[in-house]
């Protein structure tokens, strides 16, 4: 039995070290399972719930065209949890649980979504530097070793460039607006700026989960190796807005050709991703009364499927 | 494919295959859950294509699927893996003999 457990982990490390993927139905180490189910739930549920600070502005949007642009975006969005809710059933979980899971506060979703959008700029904001972020994050999991989770991530991508250009054509307008609107720009790259670099999770030194996703090809780059990267991206695209990242720190640095700048507070990191943002509360009751106020729908389907099914079983019989 | 029984019934699991245009195969995209096929056809429309992505959807119940099992890879893909006269490049024809 041992031997045989020990056949299948050499083969399984053998898939992983030639960079080739695992698929549902190959043996997998239980840890990579765990890992893989709390990822990608924790990924789905940060889809869906990252539709509510947006969705909350598509009745305010100032124009017809901006308005389409936002509920596309948002469905989308709704999109992306359903590839990953997909994905993680694959593994052997349920969807409905995971579901229980999230409205029960039993798993997590982004800490990002536990800021509140207080202004049309927040949209802008949200679409060039929260999907900004996203995109850092999730271009290299398309190459991720479990084969549904990468294959989702492929068509998420493709769909977030979309998201990122609208957030940024949206500011380019208000920039080139007027003076209110610029500095409405500004107070909301201000708010966003440090949210946004959390996405990349705990400092290298205090992730002890990434050496081992790494070794499992699930992760690819270390967090920071990323925030660097985002950071990077974000410094021009900054620059051709004309505003100013709220980083008194950030300056480029020749010798290492990128650009240093200052820490995020991993203490407040930590406080709103267990839940004390102020808006988690708001964002767990919201997505239980969706569910449940959706119950009836769900009821009521089932029963028409039921319905029907016994009329084409009554009609073979008396045939 | 094992699904454990629970009391809260849940809708059906459903794989997804789109032809991308004309011309093409359809191609597996992934799963949804739906109450009935008609059902499964509608999401799958609106998950799978909300961009032009097909031309055409097929749903199929998962549990209507049958399947090789991985673990019987070897054996079982093992009838093909030794004809290599099943292939083009097997037969070795003069450079100078052409379109070929
Ligand atoms: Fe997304
Ligand atoms: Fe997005």
């Amino acid at each position: 039995m041992a031997e045989e457990t020990e056949a299948l982990e050499a083969q399984f490390d053998a898939t992983v070290a030639a960079d080739r993927r695992i698929e549902p139905r190959d043996w997998m180490p239980e840890g990579y399972r765990r890992t893989l189910i709390r990822q990608i739930a924790q990924h789905a549920h940060s889809e869906i719930i990252g539709m509510q600070p947006e969705g909350n502005w598509i009745l305010r949007a100032p124009s017809l065209r901006r308005k389409a642009i936002l509920l596309a975006k948002v469905q989308d969005e709704a999109g992306h949890g359903m590839y990953l809710y997909a994905a993680a059933e694959t593994l052997g979980v349920d969807r409905e649980d995971l579901t229980e899971r999230l409205i029960d506060s039993r798993q997590k979703y982004s800490s990002i979504f536990n800021y509140p959008a207080l202004s049309y700029a927040d949209i802008g904001v949200i679409g060039w530097l929260v999907d900004g972020a996203a995109i850092c994050n999730q271009v290299p999991l398309c190459r991720c070793s479990y084969g549904p989770y990468a294959r989702a991530m492929i068509r998420i991508c493709k769909e977030e460039s979309f998201h990122q250009r609208q957030g940024y054509e949206l500011l380019l307008a208000m920039v080139n607006g007027t003076d209110a609107q610029r500095e409405m720009v500004q107070e909301s790259v201000n708010r966003w700026w440090w949210p946004s670099l959390m996405m990349f999770g705990p400092p290298d030194g205090d992730s002890p989960n990434t050496q081992q996703s790494m070794a499992w090809g699930i992760k690819r780059h270390t967090n920071d190796e990323l925030r660097q990267r985002f950071v990077d991206m974000s410094v021009p695209q900054a620059a051709a807005l004309g505003i100013t990242l709220p980083d008194p720190d950030l300056r480029w640095n020749a010798e290492r050709g990128a650009h240093d700048h200052g820490e995020p507070d991993w203490a407040e990191f930590k406080a709103v991703i267990s839940g004390s943002g102020p808006a988690h509360a708001q964002r767990i009751a919201h997505r239980r009364r969706a569910h449940e106020n959706g119950a009836w729908v769900r009821e009521a389907a089932q029963a028409y499927a039921d319905k029907q099914a016994a009329r084409v079983a009554g009609k073979g019989a008396a045939a | 494919m094992s699904s454990e029984p629970t009391n809260k019934r849940t809708w059906p699991l459903y794989e997804v295959f789109v032809r991308g245009k004309r011309g093409l195969n359809h191609v597996h995209v992934g799963s949804l859950h739906a109450a009935d096929d008609e059902m499964a056809l509608h999401n799958a429309r609106d998950v799978y294509t909300r961009r032009n992505e097909g031309v055409s959807i097929w749903v199929v119940r998962a549990d209507l699927i049958t399947a090789s099992s991985p673990d019987e890879k070897d054996p079982f893909f093992a009838p093909s893996a030794d004809k290599v006269y099943r292939h083009p490049t097997f037969y070795a024809i003069p450079d100078e003999v052409p379109h070929l």
